[in-house]
């Protein structure tokens, strides 16, 4: 599905995406993990388009086309959605109006049964875009938007942070729910928290440092870093090469 | 601003600049005491209307100051070199009706269920729905009709809430403006349809002095809409207009403004300088609401105010303007308290794009015999790109110790985020500028009558559309 080759990537002039590779095939869960200031949400953001990272090099492919130079709408509409680790707010429109615009078949019923789905009260519909709403409402909101507009891939920005444990399962719950649905939806997690695995096991899990994803492995790598921290993966690492 | 963005940044299309060409008798350019004395003759006018004109003149040419406080630059203008009447010869040309048929505006088989005064350069062409009106009591008619049919009313309120020495442009139009609207409603009428006057600019030399009367008598009231539009010419034009609203005890108002005169081309060539006076008295227990969308003018001066003489007496002041190119906008209210238990609204909203400049400025004055009085201000501004500016100059004066006055100011950007953010929505640059434009301007556009708040939505939509810088 998504296919990252070589990838370097910088913005104003700075180098922050380093010789990056990354494949996540139909229907797979990955987690990519790594300490703060590593890359994690600058590569959500490469992925999506953000007009203000530069690629220098390589390339993103997505279900067989080439997405580097395509502008972020358009990528959007290709399938891959991003929720954003903190949503913006527009005042001035109601959740209703936004989530029309998402998707003109929007009516009533189908938003209500929506939100009854995800435990959003209806009145939130009437309310302005995640104006005055807390963490956990607005990351619902998040998921709300990814229901609607049917994503074939998902990446996930820190979804956790900021959330108690009944709604991040909760969360998680539909998400499953979905990708059941969806089976050859794939799903990018990016977190820097290990506990992680208790509500969702991964097929891959990467470590990214420094711009670079310097480990890869199945589940069994969250548990090294949750035993020696991200400090001591990297220490050992380069111990390693030596 | 990324580089992206500013590859959207074209010249949005004015879609009224379009000229008719009819016959006309346009007078010679200049201004002097004969010109003032013909304009009359050819409307007809008694002597004393036409005695009013020569000593506003007169006050004119002699106090002659040119205002130069506001936060504008622009040419100064010749007043020696425009036309101060141009009246087409025939008003049955069925190329006015075509014109406004243009304009979406039909005069005949209007669908639309509000009372249209047409005027198209000097003179007022047609005012529908009349016999509904008559059937009220409601007088709604040309202010040149008016001034030889009503002459009481005109003499008691013609120049009574702005005086033909208020200021420069007040001066100028007493003595030479040509038409506008004059309406009436009697004692305890509410207006059953929405009035409205549609102001046309068509001859390329002329001035447009418009002059507006409005009086609602006790306990009646009316939502009146105003609308404006002109050709596209390369060479700046003069409107300078002057409205009065007098709310009697018990009354109300609405005043609702849809501006939309050529803003002149991208490098601020051409264009309409607005100098407007608008100013509405309210007695006892009565209520004036103004409400404007100014989206076109090269220059726009204006500051709808209220004196609020009655006790009780409300004033409100709702404003989005949206400057773009080398537009220029100063705008605001004044809310002057005089009576006591007196409140007032203002809420202006601004929002500037590529190199334009968009002013605020206001003043709230709490008289000493307005006790307990309140106001309450605020003035939001959205930025779009790095080269338009903002300005706010509030002007606050309380004299006693019982009124109370808040004042809320901010100053916002549209962030690159909330592009992202829609665009990984997969909504367009364009349709999220809009909506973030559209979502800024909610709580003025909302207090709009209907039809004109789909008309102004749709302006706001189609300007920033393409003109994103």
């Amino acid at each position: 599905m998504l296919k990252i080759k070589n990838l370097y990537s910088s913005i104003n002039n700075t180098l922050i995406i380093k010789n990056l590779n990354l494949k996540i095939k139909n229907g797979e869960i990955h987690i990519l993990m790594g300490p703060n200031g590593s890359g994690k949400s600058t590569l959500s953001y490469i992925i999506t388009g953000k007009p203000k990272y530069k690629i220098n090099k390589g390339e993103i492919i997505f279900c067989k086309k080439k997405i580097n130079e395509l502008s972020p709408d358009k990528i959007s509409k290709l399938g891959i959605f991003l929720s954003f680790q903190n949503p913006i707010e527009i005042d001035g429109i109601t959740m209703f109006n936004f989530l029309k615009i998402l998707k003109k078949k929007n009516n009533f019923k189908k938003l209500y049964k929506l939100c009854k789905i995800l435990n959003i009260d209806k009145k939130d519909l009437y309310r302005f875009f995640n104006l005055g709403f807390s963490g956990g409402e607005k990351k619902k909101n998040e998921i709300l938007q990814m229901l609607i507009l049917k994503p074939k891939f998902i990446i996930l920005d820190e979804i956790d942070s900021g959330l108690d444990i009944d709604t991040i399962k909760y969360l998680f719950k539909i998400i499953k729910i979905y990708l059941k649905n969806n089976p050859k939806c794939s799903l990018l997690i990016i977190t820097h928290n290990t506990s992680i695995i208790k509500y969702i096991i991964p097929n891959k899990v990467h470590i990214i440092y420094n711009g670079s994803i310097i480990l890869s492995g199945n589940s069994e790598l969250i548990y090294k870093i949750e035993k020696i921290g991200y400090n001591g993966l990297i220490k050992k690492k380069y111990n390693d090469k030596k | 601003m990324n580089k992206t963005f500013k590859k959207t940044l074209k010249q949005k299309k004015y879609n009224y600049g379009f000229y008719t060409k009819v016959k006309s008798k346009t007078f010679p350019l200049g201004l002097n005491s004969m010109i003032i004395k013909r304009l009359s003759k050819i409307k007809n006018e008694p002597k004393w209307m036409t005695k009013l004109r020569l000593k506003s003149y007169y006050h004119w040419k002699n106090n002659k100051k040119y205002p130069e406080w506001a936060n504008l630059k622009y040419k100064k203008l010749n007043f020696n070199k425009i036309s101060y009447f141009s009246g087409i010869k025939n008003k049955k040309d069925k190329k006015i009706i075509k014109t406004f048929d243009k304009l979406g505006l039909p005069i005949k088989n209007n669908k639309k269920t509000i009372s249209i005064d047409y005027v198209f350069d000097s003179i007022s062409i047609n005012t529908t729905y009349n016999k509904i009106l008559k059937k009220h009591g409601i007088i709604f008619c040309s202010i040149s009709e008016a001034i030889i049919k009503y002459q009481k009313l005109i003499k008691k309120y013609l120049g009574s809430v702005v005086p033909y020495y208020d200021n420069f442009y007040s001066s100028l139009n007493t003595a030479v403006f040509s038409d506008g609207s004059f309406c009436y409603i009697p004692k305890g009428i509410k207006c059953p349809i929405d009035l409205s006057t549609y102001f046309r600019i068509n001859n390329g030399k002329i001035g447009q002095f418009e002059r507006t009367l409005i009086i609602v008598d006790e306990g009646g009231s009316v939502s009146y809409l105003e609308g404006c539009t002109a050709p596209i010419r390369q060479n700046n034009q003069l409107h300078a207009a002057v409205v009065e609203l007098i709310a009697l005890k018990n009354s109300k108002i609405k005043y609702s403004t849809v501006q939309n005169w050529y803003p002149g081309d991208k490098h601020g060539k051409g264009g309409i300088y607005n100098f407007v006076t608008k100013r509405g008295i309210c007695k006892k227990k009565s209520k004036i609401s103004w409400i404007q969308v100014e989206t076109g003018s090269s220059v726009t001066w204006k500051y709808p105010s209220c004196i609020l003489e009655g006790d009780n007496s409300i004033g409100e002041f709702r404003s989005i303007s949206l400057s773009k190119n080398y537009q220029q906008i100063d705008t605001g209210s004044k809310m002057i308290h005089i009576g006591k238990n007196t409140s007032s609204l203002i809420i202006s909203k601004g929002i500037s794009t590529n190199y334009s400049k968009n002013t605020y400025r206001g003043l709230v004055k709490i008289c000493k015999s307005a006790k307990n009085s309140k106001n309450y201000t605020q003035c939001d501004s959205l930025l779009i790109g790095n080269k338009c500016s903002t300005y706010t100059y509030p002007n606050i004066i309380s004299m006693n110790k019982t009124s109370k006055i808040e004042h809320e100011s901010t100053i916002s950007k549209v962030e690159d985020e909330q592009i992202f953010y829609c665009n990984q929505r997969g909504i367009s640059k364009d349709k999220a500028m809009s909506i973030i434009v559209s979502g800024f301007s909610y709580n003025i556009i909302n207090k709009l009558p209907l039809e004109f708040a789909l008309e102004a939505k749709e302006l706001l939509k189609i300007e920033l559309e393409n003109s994103v810088g």
